[in-house]
């Protein structure tokens, strides 16, 4: 008998665990554009959608949507997939990319500040309102071209984070330090993300409740641009700080918003983001389970 | 060749993926959870106690903790699993002998290359909560 991976009950079966799996859940810190050290446990994919939504001064209103595929390759290693694209008012919705990125835990333990690296791959156009991270001096005059203008340039960039991440008490502190090289022989870039949060409350409760505190997070993100390396620093640069929040529904998805002020001249008055994220888990196990399956028919 | 390198990348990158899945099967061998992780339980940590030792509404939040946590690798039980991919019982002997403070080290900075992730990003509350609820469950048979 042939092995046919993607057969009608394998399909539905794979179907089923997608759209009824009972334990759909995800663990997120209710951060936006900073990266915690935390990653993906091994064999779970997490699906989320990443939208932000803004008025620039100057330029039509505009939505961004970001579809993120997230695996757990190992309890060390976290790959991503990304793939966005954008609307905006009075003029068109476009793709404008994907990235693909990569996310390594060097070291076998927690520390003060436990370090995790991050490179990744973007083949994006300038098309792209995102806003996933700012470098350079990434600013509002970039969300002002016509999409049938920016989305002509395309531009393949490598980027690389030095993550830091710190849990005391509840609290989580994350910093991020931001390289990225267009390898059109553009100057290297820079940028940053910090981000703290806590769970309203950190002990469990001795029932399933949807509404308790520890199924919410808060905390605060600021993230910005530094210049590149023939001009670092903070001239001309945008930066965003805001409040967030997510709340996670208990064998459900984790909802998070937040609203997020510019503070320079060359950043957007109010970006409002939102993102849902479900986790799907232990999806390796069932691959597994069908190649092991697939064999013994052989 | 130059607009092929994007393609070529992704494409690697997402074949590497299912491999990265398949090789920890390979490793299914349970003589991997040889708890050599005890050897680097500091002494400070090994001493410590639960805040919740004996506290039978800790195990009971604990219980919920591990079943939406824990329970899809070490199963709803705790008894592991021997299939591929093998995965450590928590009724162990190992882990009978274990202290608190042993058990929450490994909860703090997890065994990353043996395939436990560290759960440092769960509360030190709830990762005691966990504790005491293993702490209710008798031994493997």
């Amino acid at each position: 008998m042939p092995f046919s991976f993607f057969s009608l009950p394998k399909f539905l079966t794979l179907a089923a665990i997608f759209i009824l799996a009972p334990l759909l859940h995800a663990q997120e810190k209710p951060y936006f554009v900073t990266y915690s050290t935390d990653l993906e446990e091994p064999g779970n994919l997490e699906i989320a959608f990443n939208g932000i939504a803004a008025a620039p001064k100057g330029a039509n209103t505009f939505s961004s949507h970001t579809l993120e595929l997230e695996y757990g390759a190992t309890a060390w290693w976290t790959a991503e997939l990304y793939a966005q694209a954008q609307s905006t008012a009075n003029d068109s919705t476009v793709s404008t990319g994907f990235r693909f990125e990569n996310r390594f835990k060097p070291l076998p333990r927690e520390y003060w500040f436990t370090p995790a690296l991050y490179i990744e791959y973007e083949q994006v156009s300038d098309a792209d309102k995102s806003l996933l991270e700012i470098t350079g001096n990434d600013g509002i005059d970039k969300l002002r071209a016509a999409n049938a203008e920016s989305r002509k340039t395309i531009a393949h960039t490598m980027e690389g984070k030095l993550l830091l991440s710190s849990n005391m008490r509840g609290w989580n502190l994350s910093e991020n330090f931001i390289a990225e090289k267009n390898m059109n022989n553009d100057p290297w870039e820079f940028g940053y993300a910090v981000a703290a949060s806590r769970p309203l409350a950190l002990a469990g409760g001795v029932s399933r409740c949807t509404l308790c505190r520890q199924n919410f997070a808060v905390g605060a993100e600021i993230y910005g641009g530094l210049g590149t390396r023939h001009a670092f620093g903070f001239h001309d640069t945008s930066h965003y700080l805001g409040p967030t929040v997510n709340f996670r529904i208990p064998n459900g998805p984790t909802v998070s918003f937040s609203p997020q002020f510019g503070l320079s001249d060359n950043s957007v008055g109010t970006l409002w983001r939102f993102k849902v994220a479900y986790e799907v888990q232990q999806i390796r196990d069932l691959l597994n389970a069908n190649l092991t399956h697939a064999k013994e028919v052989r | 060749m130059k607009n092929h390198l994007p393609i070529l990348l992704l494409m690697s990158g997402l074949a590497v993926l299912p491999l990265a899945g398949y090789a920890q099967t390979g490793n299914s061998d349970s003589s991997k959870f040889d708890g050599k992780w005890l050897r680097r339980v500091p002494d400070e940590d090994h001493a410590r106690h639960s805040p919740f030792a004996g506290q039978p509404a800790a195990a009971a939040a604990g219980k919920l903790i591990f079943a939406e946590n824990c329970a899809k690798c070490h199963g709803a039980e705790a008894n592991g699993r021997t299939t591929p991919p093998a995965r450590p019982s928590l009724r162990s002997e190992r882990i009978r002998h274990a202290t608190d403070g042993d058990i929450s080290w490994l909860l703090r900075n997890g065994n990353p290359y043996k395939g436990m992730p560290p759960w440092s990003s769960l509360p030190e509350q709830q990762r005691w909560q966990v504790i005491a609820f293993l702490r209710t469950l008798p031994p493997a048979k």
